[in-house]
């Protein structure tokens, strides 16, 4: 069996086979490897019964599913309206230009993934921003520039 | 008997069962509200919002379909109010649909189509998305095209493919305005776990599910004058193919069918019916064979309960989904193949043909039936069998590119050799028929008496949608060279759309069910209701389809297959023997175990 395989059979084994256990499976997934592969969705459709389809649909669903490999670090900025009049573009500049990628891409070494996201709920304190769990809000490009080299020389 | 609700719709009192949706109860008082993404068989979603209505009293429009009625209810169906969201409802889903009519497929039966033009939609209120799309076409199966830039995600075919089939090849992918209908990570059709059934294809309101036409090559064939084009035609093509001609559901319409294709120019008018009867020979053979192996010999090996092979929807099923279970699977070819596999064999040797100038084509209610002539097994005859296969659909438009007033055509009959047909070999096109065609030549074949039934009608095996019907048969009073079966009770089962042959499937391979013979079916009513057939088909329709099944049967001379004069010359002429030698080069294959995942 390989390493996915068991990720799976133990995720299985913990939220049993039932449709509604899909989505926790998924989260484990997601937990593990920063994204669910092609061969993963067959793996729980085999398992919970499901076609590979209504997997794929489920995943494909939610944005924090992702279906593509993400680096170490997912940096999502909100793009909502209001995070986008505090100056979400600045944010967003700010990264592209430290980690030379542009929105939706992953840096050479798979470190960091930029992407945007819907509403973090943090309108009051935007620009924000999500690095993996954490959120990060009232950003500005100085204290953008300061998370950033943070995480950088972490790695 | 449950409460009656009271409601008032457009002014109008009307009394109806708790539960009944506002749809139902508007079309009680002959008020047709428009629809999408309903569909009688399946379950309601709501989604398409077309049938939205006014509800005194409430802010939002209630969509009618999914609303059930309450006491006191006022509901207006055209109020302005109604009018202007229903037709900005059609104008968003334009804006996003390829609304390239002239170049559809559908055009001209679209039900998108015939919305937009009763709400005369057209002052382009909405920005055209269209361009911004980047929506794919997948025309890489034989059967089936999926256009996405059709697509209403209305999800009919995602329910059909779900509720009625339990394959779910076809999921809804993605969110919001990025939303599609998909298979697993997009890959083309013929790559998932599609059985090409058309169920999805019989029930999408748009151009975006549509059978793979062949119409151009079929004339082009017949307009070669170097070619012989011999066409068959299946059971429940007759029964059907009038509703899309001028004639109301249920009628029969053989005669004109014949005489329709004799106009068209085809060289012989054939019958699959013909074939039928030939299946049931080698298929009932084939099961007492078996029998006799687990009975008499004890012979381990073989696969008991045995099931039969005529529908390639439920062929590709099982090797999709049972892979375990193909030794299960009669190894006769259906009733088409094995008519491909004569016509240029058999049929061309008689008529002093070279079999590479014949072409074979075939109508079928069906569109797994063009993946199945596909197939690489079927080129039996060193040819490929069947040439092109074409929808009860397909022959229509033909019948109508022709310019001839179906309505009015005299009756003919259909050629010779192979267009002799039983009445056992009509009920092929419906649920039960298979099984009680076999019964009628096995009992016969084992005891020389007729089966106990009155008028031959099985009815125990008559299947009906919805539901797995099981029944017994005992045999008594055998031949001597069937001893072994006497006393013996022979266990049917008989099972319609994917969703119920995957539950009859799951308990043999759970060893929960011990059955000696399955029939299985993959669309809903049998082939009455398959996927290439007129559309709209839906619970109704079927059922006078069905009725009028039996009816054909019922007046038709010989209804046993081994009566079928044609079926004994032949074996006489060419096959010798059920089972022999030239039938398990010619009539018998066998099967691919595929993945599911």
């Amino acid at each position: 069996m390989t390493a996915n395989e068991h990720l799976i059979r133990d995720l299985v084994e913990k939220h049993g086979t039932n449709r509604t256990a899909l989505i926790p499976i998924l989260q484990g997934v997601v937990e593990t490897k920063n994204f669910i592969s092609d061969t993963d969705m067959t793996e729980i459709a085999k398992e919970l019964d499901l076609s590979a389809a209504q997997v794929f649909g489920t995943a494909t669903f939610y944005s924090f599913l992702s279906t593509e490999p993400l680096g170490k670090y997912v940096i999502r900025v909100c793009k909502t309206i209001t995070c986008d009049m505090h100056g979400k573009r600045t944010i967003i500049q700010t990264i592209e230009e430290m980690l030379k990628i542009k929105v939706g891409e992953t840096t050479p070494n798979k470190k960091f993934s930029l992407l945007e996201t819907n509403c973090l709920g943090w309108c009051h304190e935007g620009p924000a921003m999500l690095i993996n769990e954490k959120p990060f809000t009232g950003l500005t490009h100085e204290r953008v520039h300061d998370i950033i080299s943070d995480y950088i020389s972490k790695l | 008997m449950s409460k009656k609700i009271n409601l008032t719709i457009d002014g109008i009192q009307v009394s109806v069962d708790e539960g009944t949706t506002i749809l139902d109860a508007a079309s009680k008082l002959n008020i047709h509200i428009p629809t999408l993404c309903y569909h009688e068989d399946l379950c309601v979603a709501g989604n398409c919002r077309v049938c939205v209505v006014e509800q005194e009293n409430s802010r939002t429009l209630p969509a009618a379909c999914a609303m059930p009625v309450a006491e006191g209810m006022l509901i207006h169906t055209n109020s302005g109010k109604v009018r202007v969201a229903r037709k900005h409802i059609v104008e968003l889903l334009l804006s996003e649909h390829n609304a390239d009519c002239t170049k559809c497929y559908k055009n001209g039966i679209c039900e998108l189509q015939s919305l937009a033009s009763q709400m005369l939609t057209g002052d382009h209120m909405f920005l055209d998305l269209v361009p911004d799309k980047r929506y794919t076409i997948d025309r890489f199966n034989s059967a089936i095209i999926k256009d996405d830039s059709r697509c209403i995600r209305c999800q009919r075919c995602v329910r059909t493919c779900e509720e009625l089939q339990s394959v779910s090849a076809l999921g809804v992918a993605y969110r919001g305005n990025k939303m599609k209908i998909s298979t697993f990570f997009e890959h083309p059709l013929f790559e998932v776990v599609c059985t090409n059934c058309g169920q999805c294809v019989n029930r999408c309101p748009t151009g975006a599910l549509i059978e793979r036409n062949y119409v151009d090559q079929v004339w082009d064939a017949i307009y070669d004058t170097s070619k012989h084009v011999v066409v068959q035609t299946a059971p429940a093509v007759r029964i059907a193919l009038g509703e899309t001609l001028g004639f109301a559901p249920g009628k029969i319409v053989t005669g004109k069918m014949v005489t329709a294709l004799k106009r068209l120019g085809f060289d012989a008018v054939l019958d699959t019916d013909f074939a039928a009867d030939l299946t049931i020979i080698e298929e009932g053979h084939e099961l007492l064979e078996r029998l006799k192996s687990a009975l008499v010999d004890k012979d381990p090996r073989v696969a008991l309960p045995m099931a039969t092979s005529c529908s390639p929807g439920w062929v590709k099923f099982l090797e999709h989904t049972f892979p375990e279970l193909l030794p299960n699977l009669s190894t006769c070819k259906s009733p088409q193949q094995m008519f491909g596999a004569l016509v240029k064999t058999y049929y061309a040797k008689k008529k002093k043909l070279d079999p590479k100038n014949v072409v074979s084509v075939s109508i079928m209610p069906c569109t797994a039936k063009k993946f199945e002539a596909d197939r690489p097994e079927m080129r039996s005859s060193g040819y490929k069998d069947v040439d092109y296969v074409l929808t009860t659909r397909e022959l229509a438009i033909m019948i109508t590119q022709a310019g001839l007033e179906f309505e009015k055509l005299p009756d003919s009959h259909f050629d010779s050799i192979m267009g002799a047909s039983t009445g056992a070999a009509v009920i092929f096109g419906t649920t039960g028929g298979v099984m009680e065609a076999a019964i009628r030549t096995v009992y016969e074949l084992v005891t020389g008496r007729d089966v106990p039934f009155e008028d031959l009608n099985i009815t125990p095996v008559r299947g009906t949608e919805g539901e797995v019907r099981e029944a017994t048969l005992l045999i008594t009073k055998t031949k001597p060279e069937f001893r072994f079966l006497e006393g013996v009770e022979l266990k049917c089962v008989v099972a319609n759309g994917l969703a119920y042959a995957k539950q009859v499937m799951q308990n043999v391979k759970d060893g929960t069910a011990s059955y000696h013979f399955i029939e299985i079916m993959a669309c809903p009513g049998g082939c009455l209701g398959g996927g290439g057939q007129p559309i709209p088909t839906n619970k109704e329709i079927r059922a006078k389809r069905k009725e009028a099944i039996y009816k054909e049967d019922m007046g038709m001379p010989l209804r046993k297959s081994h009566d079928n004069p044609d079926v004994q010359e032949i074996y006489k002429d060419f096959l010798v023997k059920p089972l022999g030698h030239k039938s398990h080069e010619l009539l018998h294959t066998h099967y691919t175990p595929r993945k599911r995942y």
